[in-house]
């Protein structure tokens, strides 16, 4: 729908009815967001397999409920996420332009004409990146439990769990050590409890927890879940041979037994209880990080709406900073949302599917060396063109509206 | 709603055809790769490559979206033929994937101020593009009839028996001469649709004998491909799912489905029919290619249908012949196949929405005051 509408909306100005164009640009815009949703779900069903069962006689998951897969409520987060997440960055990109505009005293009107548009959309905007926001970390702590932990440096759980809002993480501390997670922080207790659950009673596991178990709290341990997961793993193998020699009985049996731990099956693949914790400084800092933009924003966007919708956008004595953030707050947007996906990435490291399967388990067998071969290839590549692509704006928002022609 | 009277092996029979039918579509959409290696020859300065390069920027997300939904759907319904090539032929694929890659921008950045390398630099990836598109497409399809060499595990996992991954497919010249085939035919498609879109000219008059250099290498490299193939063994599976080699199996497949050796001979006398026109007739006429291109969706159609209907392994293996994979033992589940059937009657609101958009981007051809009018939109 985005391709075939798209050459409309660039080729179609002088070719179709005015309605047709506007029709077509509507409709690009739709099948933009439409394959973001399709996308998304899938990122979705490798956080949380919904829908699926597995069929041992083919060895893979098998989708049983179409609806389940699309309407998961991970699925629906992260799409709703992804999606106000650009529009947000959208909203940045036209303040950001127009404060250029402005700080040049060049396209004053269209400037100002821009940031009430986009600072109300990003308002909107916003409000539901948070709002969404907020449910996929509720989904994260249902689905999830260690990104959670990992995304708050949190090491030993609780009730009351802290929300930290600034903090720097202790190096030397890992899950089996008694060192303090943190050098400095500037917590919130209570606060991570009540925003998952609206209550500061509500337990939630820490690293700790989620390794060497918990059995008060119905948290099981590493080495519990490999051992029901090897024996899942045996069973699935058992079962094949059984059903190759035709031994149905046998057959059977191992698969009732794979049916009762098929949840822990990825813990098979797993060698050491560090290796189901993420990358914890990478996933705490980029999350953090992306919160305080986030709250950044929500403050830029009101500034700038108030402002303009005052007239006063273009007077004001303090105005050069509010320009440059203004300006900066582009490329901001974009640390922002590369700092969502690595949380959401690498935090859910070491699965591809959670708790079913590893990234090493999964993962194409090449030589590291083809691997590293293909990355720096695409990084050259992709490197040259974002230099170019860069290049290309700059010159045409230097140019402005009023120089250029279609083109 | 579907019943319960559809049978699997219908749906994935079924999903075979639809992918077989897009990819068939996707060969006739490369003359824009065809014409992306032509802007050169054809375009004699800035104003004539400029007419070229827009008439085919119109075009070029439509083939690539129609690559993507082809790979897409040939995932989705078969995705063991997914995990064991993109897993095993990793080379051959990650070279097609950087051949496309350099296309989507070239389109955007050629003509822009600013663009750091120059709208040159951007031509060479274009016509990168196209050599490269077009050649190893059609040597990876090759790889269907002429085998891989891979093992496949009970738990599905790939074993490619080689270090080059994939890229050992063009050391069999079979394949490469289906690659060439689709690489000239791509280069034939793109000069009879500069000749339907452009009013100009010089570019009128070179395309002609350009056809004729474009037609014989066609005609040598495609013959070579099918004499070869249906003389050759192929792979051929038995009621119980054993894979053994057969004595000119597609061949036998042709006699054994005459409705697609008919729709094969149709498509090859369309694409004949167009080209002879357009060097023979003296009276210029524009419509060639639109009898060149059904006739190649039919041939590519009925090629792919061949190597995958009819009890034949679509994706053999020459290393581990058991681990060949067939249209049923690689597809998608049941219950996916028949969801995905149901969007796929969508399919044909899609195909109409295309063609309407199709008519009205193309209703008009490129002039040169078009081309030179800042008010448009060009490349």
């Amino acid at each position: 729908m985005e391709t075939i509408f798209i050459a409309v909306m660039f080729f179609g100005w002088n070719k179709v009815s005015k309605k047709f164009h506007l029709t077509a640009t509507w409709l690009t815009a739709l099948g933009a967001n439409l394959s973001a949703l399709w996308i998304l779900v899938a990122n979705a069903w490798m956080q949380y397999p919904a829908g699926m069962e597995f069929n041992p006689d083919t060895a893979r998951n098998e989708m049983v409920n179409f609806w389940q897969v699309l309407f998961s409520p991970v699925a629906i987060n992260k799409f709703l996420h992804t999606v106000t997440s650009g529009y947000t960055l959208a909203s940045l990109f036209v303040i950001g332009v127009s404060s250029y505009f402005i700080l040049r005293k060049r396209e004053l009107l269209l400037a100002k004409r821009s940031i009430v548009i986009a600072s109300v959309f990003g308002i909107i905007s916003i409000s539901a990146l948070i709002f969404t926001g907020h449910g996929s970390a509720v989904e994260v702590s249902k689905h999830q439990p260690m990104k959670l932990a990992a995304m708050e440096g949190l090491y030993q759980g609780g009730e009351n769990a802290e929300f930290i809002g600034i903090g720097i993480l202790n190096p030397k501390k890992t899950f089996d050590n008694n060192e303090d997670p943190f050098l400095f922080k500037i917590g919130f207790k209570g606060v991570l409890s009540y925003l998952i659950n609206f209550d500061t009673k509500t337990f939630i596991p820490g690293i700790n927890d989620l390794v060497y178990g918990n059995p008060e709290r119905g948290v099981p341990s590493f080495e519990e879940r490999k051992m029901k997961g090897t024996l899942a793993m045996n069973s699935l193998i058992k079962y094949k041979e059984a059903k190759e020699i035709g031994n149905m009985e046998e057959a059977n049996l191992q698969l009732e037994i794979l049916k009762a731990n098929f949840n822990h099956i990825g813990y098979s693949y797993v060698e050491k209880p560090e290796d189901i914790i993420p990358h914890v400084p990478m996933i705490f800092y980029s999350f953090h990080i992306m919160v305080f933009l986030g709250f950044l924003f929500v403050l830029i966007f009101l500034v700038y709406g108030w402002l303009t919708l005052k007239n006063k956008i273009d007077k004001i004595k303090w105005g050069k900073p509010l320009y440059i953030l203004g300006i900066i707050s582009i490329p901001l947007a974009f640390i922002a949302t590369e700092a969502g996906w690595i949380v959401a990435e690498v935090g859910r490291q070491p699965w591809i599917i959670q708790d079913l399967m590893t990234v090493g388990a999964g993962v194409t067998k090449i030589s590291s060396t083809a691997v590293q071969t293909t990355f720096w290839i695409f990084s050259f590549i992709f490197t040259a063109l974002l230099i170019t692509e860069v290049s290309i704006m700059i010159k045409f928002i230097k140019q402005g509206p009023s120089n250029s022609a279609i083109k | 709603m579907i019943t319960a009277e559809i049978s699997y092996l219908f749906l994935q029979q079924y999903w075979y055809f639809i992918v077989s039918l897009l990819g068939a579509l996707l060969v006739f959409l490369m003359f824009v790769q065809g014409g992306q290696t032509l802007i050169y020859e054809i375009g004699k300065n800035d104003t004539e490559r400029k007419m070229l390069v827009t008439t085919l920027g119109r075009k070029w997300e439509l083939t690539f979206t129609t690559l993507v939904t082809f790979g897409g759907a040939f995932f989705a319904s078969f995705p063991l033929f997914y995990s064991t090539s993109f897993g095993g032929a990793y080379w051959a694929w990650i070279a097609l994937l950087l051949a496309f890659t350099i296309q989507a921008v070239s389109y955007e950045f050629r003509s822009k101020k600013g663009n750091v390398f120059g709208p040159k630099f951007f031509e060479v990836l274009l016509f990168l593009n196209g050599l490269f598109g077009t050649l190893l497409l059609g040597t990876v399809v090759g790889t269907f009839f002429n085998g891989s060499e891979f093992s496949i595990d009970v738990f599905k996992r790939v074993t490619w028996a080689n270090e080059t991954r994939g890229l050992e497919a063009v050391l069999n010249w079979h394949n490469v001469s289906l690659g060439l085939a689709v690489f000239f035919l791509a280069r034939i498609m793109g000069l009879l649709y500069f000749k339907l879109t452009i009013d100009y000219q010089p570019i009128t008059d070179r395309i002609r004998k350009k056809l004729l250099i474009n037609t014989i290498p066609f005609l040598v490299f495609f013959l070579a491909f099918v004499i070869r193939l249906l003389i050759m063994d192929g792979f051929a599976v038995d009621e119980n799912g054993v894979v053994f080699m057969q004595k000119t199996k597609y061949l036998n497949n042709f006699l054994d489905m005459p409705l697609i050796l008919v729709m094969f001979l149709i498509g090859v006398l369309a694409v004949l029919f167009g080209i002879i026109r357009a060097l023979f007739l003296k009276k210029s006429c524009d419509m060639n290619f639109w009898y060149v291109a059904p006739g190649v969706v039919l041939t590519v159609l009925s090629l792919l249908l061949l190597a995958g209907y009819n009890n034949t392994a679509f994706y053999p293996s020459s290393f581990d012949l058991q681990s060949s994979l067939t249209i049923h033992k690689a597809s998608s589940s049941f219950f996916t196949l028949k969801v995905m059937s149901i969007v796929s009657l969508l399919v044909p609101v899609v195909l109409a929405v295309i063609i309407i958009t199709w008519r009205q981007i193309n209703k008009f051809k490129i002039t040169q005051e078009e081309i030179n009018n800042p008010n448009e939109k060009t490349y």
